[in-house]
C-alpha cells in the first residue's frame, strides 16, 4: 500500500519530468525568449514562436474569469447566506451537474448557440464582423464550465465563517447585508480568492470545448471578436503531425509542459491557502 | 445608592420555544434602571435565552417561537413593526467568549458607529477613545489601535468587546457570563468597569458564580428551568430568600430535594 | 435606515439574478443540446456500428463509440479503483501527518492537471515503447487521469468515518487491517460508490486524454491492443465534417453522451441511498 501511495504522490513529478525530457531538444536549441515571445509559428521552417498561443490562452482564460467571478461570488453569497435551505438543496446539486457535463458537449453547445449568437447578434451591435468563432465565444463557454468549482469552494468557505462573529455584528445592530459585507466576506476573502484561482487554473487547461468555438487561427487575438488559438488546442490539433517535422513534437510537448507548470503553480498556491484557512477555523 | 426602583425594561409573560421545547415559561420581571441586575441559576435553565430575548438575537436561531411582551419605554420590542436593528443598538451585548471581529482594534470599536451612519473621522476617533477608556483598555492599546484585535489577550479582548458594545451608545448592557472565560485578574477588571458603568447604563448580567453576583449585583433574578423563582434586591435576596429552592441554590445544595 | 435597506435589496436582487443566470445556463446547455440532437436520434444510432460511408451520410450508428467508451471508461475506473481504495485507506490510517498532507496536496494538484497533459505524457511514453494507440493505452491514460480525483473523493469519505466505530472494532481485538477492510469500508461504502461513479463520469466524458492514446476506429475493439472509438471523440469528429447529415448525427451523439453521463450521476445518488442501509449515523 505504501508503494502505491507514494507512487500516486509522485505522478505530477513524473509527468513534469517526462515532459521536460521530451521538450529538452527544443529548449536546448532555441532560446527560451524566442520560444515564448516570437509570433512566428512555422514548424516546417523550424520556427516555433509560442507567443500567439500563449496570448490566445490568456485572452480566453482571463475573459472567462472576468465573466465568471462576479457571477460566482454573488451566487455563492446568495446560497450561503440568503437562500432558504430548501432552495439551496435544489440549486447546489444543479450546479454540480454542470460540472459533470463533458467538455465536448459544452463545445457542441457553443457551436450551436454561442457562436451564431455572437456572429448574428452581438457583433453587429458593436459594429464588428466575425465568424463567431472568437475569444468571446471561448470565454463564455469557459466561464460556464468553471462556475461549479468556484461556487462550491466559495460557498463552503463562506459558510465556514464562525457563528460568533456574525452574532457579534448583529448584536451591534447591523443588518444582514452589512454583516455579510463587512464581516463575512472580509473573513472569507482569502478562501474566495483561492476558489477563483482554482477556477482560473481549470479554465487555463481546458481543451475540447474551447477548441471547438475559438477559431484556431495562429495569430494572437486583437479583439474579443477575433479568433484565438490557445495552447491546449495547439497540442490537440497537431499531435498527428508531431513526428513528421523535426522538433515539432518537442515544441508541442514544451507547450504541454508550460500548461502543466502554470496549472501546478496556481493549484499549489490555492490549495495551501485553503488548507491554512481550514486550520485557522479549527483553532479559532 | 438609590432606593427608587424605576424599571428600564418590563418583561411580561415572556415565553420562548426552541423547536417545541419550552425554554422560558411566563417570565415576568422588571429590570431596574441604572443598576446591576444579575440573573442566576443552574446551567441550561434559560438564562442566556432570556438575555438574548432582550435584544432579539434569539430571532437568529432556527425554529424559535415566542409570546409575551418586553417593554422598553412603553413599546413592545416584539411588535411586528419594530426595527430590530434599532433595538439591538439600544441593547448592547457582551458574550461569554470574547468574539472580536476580524479587524483592527480601532475598527472593532468603530464598526458599530460606522454601520449606523457615522462617517466623520474626528467623531469616530473620539468615540473609540472614550469607549476604550470606559472599558479600561485605552492605556494598553492606545499606541497600537491598528493592530488586529486577535492579537490581544483574552482578557483584553473581552474589554474590547465591552468598548465595542458601548460605542453604539446603548441604554442597556447585556452580559452573558462575561468573565467565565477569563483569568481572575481580567475578571476583576471587567467587574470593576461594570460597577462604574452603572451610573450611565442599565446592566443585566448572567452568571453562575454566586460570589460574583454577591459582589456586584444590586438586584437579583433566580431562574430555574425557565421560570422565575424569585427576584429581589440583592441585600435581602442573599440573606433572606423567600423560596426554599432559592435557598437551596444559594447554599449549593441540589434543588430537587426541596420541592415546594 | 432606508438607505441600508435599499442597499440590501439592491444586492439581494443582484444575487438572485446571478444565481438565476448560473442555473439558467445549465438549462440552456441541456435544452439546446437535446433540442438539436433529439431529432436525429434513432435506434440504429445505438445499435449499429458505422457502415461504409458513414461519415459521408450513409447508414450505421455509433455503437462502436458507445461500446468503446464503456469498455475504456469501465476498465479504467476498475484499474483506478484497485489503486485508489488502498491509497485512501493508507492515507487515513497509516501515513504520518507530514507525508499524508504532502500526498493529499499532490493528489489535489494532480486532479487539477488538464486532461490533455495526461494525454500528451501517455502518448509520449506509448511512442517511446513503440506501441500504437489502442484500448490499452486509452485505459492507462484515463485511469491515471481519474486516479487523483477518485482517491481524494474516497479519502474525504473515509475521513468522515466516526472514530467510535474504529474504537469499537479495536476493542474487540481486531487489527488495523481488519478494521480497515471490514468496518471502515462498509461504513464508507456509499461514499466510495459515489467516488467511483463520479470518476467514471469524468472518465467517460473526457476527450483530450484519449485523443492521442486510444485511436479511433469503426469497429468494436476485440482485444486490448485494438484501437477504440470513444463517444466524446465520435461527437468531435462528426461535428468536424462538412456534411450536414453527419453533423446532425454529431448532435445526436452528443445527446447520447450527455444522457449517459447524467444518468450515471443520478444513479450514483440513488444507489448511495440504497447502500446506506448499514451505515451508522
Amino acid at each position: 500500500m505504501l508503494v502505491v501511495t507514494i507512487f500516486s504522490g509522485l505522478i505530477v513529478f513524473g509527468m513534469a519530468f517526462a515532459l521536460f525530457y521530451k521538450a529538452w531538444p527544443i529548449l536546448s536549441t532555441h532560446p527560451i525568449g524566442e520560444l515564448l515571445l516570437s509570433s512566428s509559428w512555422r514548424p516546417t521552417r523550424g520556427e516555433f514562436g509560442l507567443y500567439p498561443f500563449i496570448m490566445g490562452t490568456l485572452w480566453v482564460t482571463i475573459l472567462a474569469m472576468v465573466l465568471a467571478t462576479p457571477l460566482c461570488l454573488l451566487t455563492s453569497v446568495y446560497l450561503a447566506e440568503y437562500a432558504p435551505s430548501r432552495v439551496r438543496g435544489i440549486i447546489k446539486p444543479m450546479i454540480d451537474l454542470l460540472a459533470g457535463i463533458p467538455s465536448v458537449v459544452y463545445g457542441m453547445w457553443g457551436v450551436l448557440l454561442v457562436v451564431p449568437l455572437i456572429r448574428d447578434y452581438v457583433a453587429p451591435l458593436v459594429g464588428a464582423t466575425t465568424t463567431g468563432y472568437s475569444v468571446l465565444a471561448g470565454g463564455i463557454v469557459l466561464a460556464i464550465m468553471v462556475f461549479p468549482i468556484i461556487i462550491s469552494v466559495s460557498e463552503e468557505v463562506i459558510r465556514a465563517v464562525p457563528h460568533e462573529i456574525r452574532e457579534a455584528s448583529f448584536a451591534l445592530g447591523a443588518t444582514k447585508w452589512q454583516t455579510v459585507k463587512h464581516v463575512v466576506l472580509r473573513s472569507s476573502f482569502p478562501g474566495i480568492i483561492a476558489a477563483t484561482i482554482l477556477g482560473f487554473s481549470r479554465a487555463f487547461g481546458e481543451t475540447m470545448a474551447v477548441l471547438m468555438v475559438v477559431g484556431n487561427v495562429s495569430k494572437a487575438p486583437s479583439s474579443l471578436f477575433a479568433p484565438a488559438y490557445p495552447l491546449p488546442a495547439l497540442i490537440a490539433n497537431n499531435y498527428g503531425e508531431m513526428l513528421s517535422v523535426p522538433l515539432y513534437d518537442s515544441a508541442l510537448l514544451l507547450s504541454a509542459l508550460i500548461l502543466l507548470l502554470v496549472v501546478l503553480f496556481f493549484n499549489v498556491m490555492a490549495r495551501i491557502v485553503l488548507s491554512k484557512i481550514k486550520k485557522g477555523f479549527a483553532i479559532g | 445608592m438609590n432606593d427608587v426602583f424605576k424599571p428600564r425594561v418590563i418583561i411580561q409573560k415572556l415565553n420562548v420555544f426552541y423547536e417545541g421545547r419550552h425554554v422560558l415559561k411566563d417570565v415576568t420581571v422588571n429590570i431596574p434602571e441604572n443598576q446591576i441586575t444579575a440573573i442566576i441559576g443552574p446551567s441550561g435553565c434559560g438564562k442566556t435565552t432570556l438575555l438574548k430575548s432582550l435584544n432579539r438575537l434569539v430571532d437568529l436561531a432556527d425554529g424559535v417561537r415566542f409570546s409575551g411582551k418586553v417593554l422598553v419605554d412603553g413599546a413592545n420590542i416584539f411588535d411586528n413593526g419594530t426595527d430590530i436593528t434599532e433595538i439591538r443598538k439600544r441593547m448592547g451585548l457582551i458574550s461569554q467568549t470574547p468574539n472580536p471581529l476580524p479587524m483592527s482594534i480601532y475598527d472593532n470599536v468603530a464598526y458599530g458607529p460606522r454601520i449606523h451612519g457615522t462617517k466623520n473621522k474626528e467623531e469616530l476617533n473620539q468615540i473609540v477613545k472614550q469607549c476604550l477608556q470606559a472599558a479600561g483598555l485605552w492605556n494598553e492599546v492606545k499606541n497600537r489601535l491598528g493592530e488586529p484585535a486577535s492579537k490581544l489577550s483574552i482578557g483584553q479582548q473581552q474589554r474590547l468587546c465591552l468598548a465595542r458594545a458601548l460605542a453604539v451608545k446603548p441604554e442597556v448592557l447585556l452580559c452573558d457570563e462575561p468573565t467565565s472565560a477569563l483569568d481572575p485578574v481580567s475578571a476583576e477588571h471587567i467587574e470593576t468597569q461594570l460597577a462604574t458603568l452603572k451610573k450611565d447604563y442599565t446592566i443585566v448580567f448572567v452568571t453562575h458564580i454566586l460570589r460574583q453576583a454577591k459582589r456586584i449585583a444590586d438586584y437579583v433574578i433566580f431562574l430555574y428551568l425557565g421560570e422565575v423563582i424569585e427576584q429581589g434586591k440583592a441585600e435581602t435576596f442573599f440573606t433572606k430568600p423567600k423560596d426554599p429552592r432559592t435557598q437551596a441554590y444559594i447554599e449549593g445544595k441540589s434543588i430537587t430535594r426541596t420541592e415546594v | 435606515m432606508d438607505k441600508r435597506k435599499l442597499e440590501e435589496n439592491f444586492f439581494k436582487g443582484l444575487m438572485m439574478a446571478s444565481t438565476f443566470i448560473v442555473v439558467g445556463s445549465l438549462f440552456a446547455v441541456f435544452a439546446v443540446v437535446v433540442w438539436k440532437g433529439a431529432p436525429a436520434l434513432n435506434l440504429s444510432m445505438i445499435t449499429q456500428t458505422p457502415k461504409g460511408g458513414y461519415y459521408l451520410g450513409k447508414e450505421g450508428g455509433i455503437l462502436n463509440a458507445i461500446v468503446g467508451s464503456l469498455y475504456l471508461a469501465g476498465e479504467a475506473t476498475a484499474l483506478a479503483f484497485v489503486l485508489s481504495l488502498p491509497i485512501a485507506l493508507y492515507l487515513h490510517e497509516y501515513a504520518g501527518n507530514k507525508m499524508a498532507s504532502f500526498i493529499r496536496l499532490s493528489l489535489d494538484v494532480s486532479a487539477g492537471v488538464p486532461s490533455i497533459v495526461y494525454g500528451a505524457v501517455c502518448f509520449t511514453i506509448m511512442l517511446s515503447l513503440r506501441m500504437r494507440a489502442s484500448l490499452l493505452w486509452g485505459i492507462i491514460t484515463v485511469a491515471l487521469f481519474i486516479l487523483p480525483i477518485m482517491t481524494r473523493a474516497m479519502d474525504e469519505v473515509v475521513s468522515m468515518v466516526p472514530f467510535k466505530l474504529k474504537e469499537a472494532s479495536y476493542a474487540l481485538g481486531a487489527t488495523k487491517l481488519e478494521t480497515m477492510l471490514k468496518v471502515v469500508s462498509k461504513q464508507a461504502l456509499p461514499g466510495i460508490l459515489t467516488a467511483v461513479l463520479l470518476a467514471f463520469g469524468r472518465g467517460i466524458g473526457d476527450a483530450a486524454s484519449v485523443l492521442f492514446t486510444a485511436g479511433f476506429t469503426d469497429s468494436i475493439p476485440v482485444s486490448l491492443f485494438d484501437p477504440a472509438a470513444t463517444l466524446p471523440l465520435a461527437v468531435f469528429f462528426q461535428l468536424g465534417t462538412p456534411t450536414p447529415e453527419v453533423q446532425q448525427r454529431a448532435y445526436a451523439s452528443g445527446v447520447i453522451l450527455l444522457i449517459l453521463v447524467l444518468s450515471f450521476s443520478v444513479a450514483s445518488r440513488l444507489l448511495t441511498r440504497k447502500f446506506s442501509k448499514f451505515v451508522v449515523r
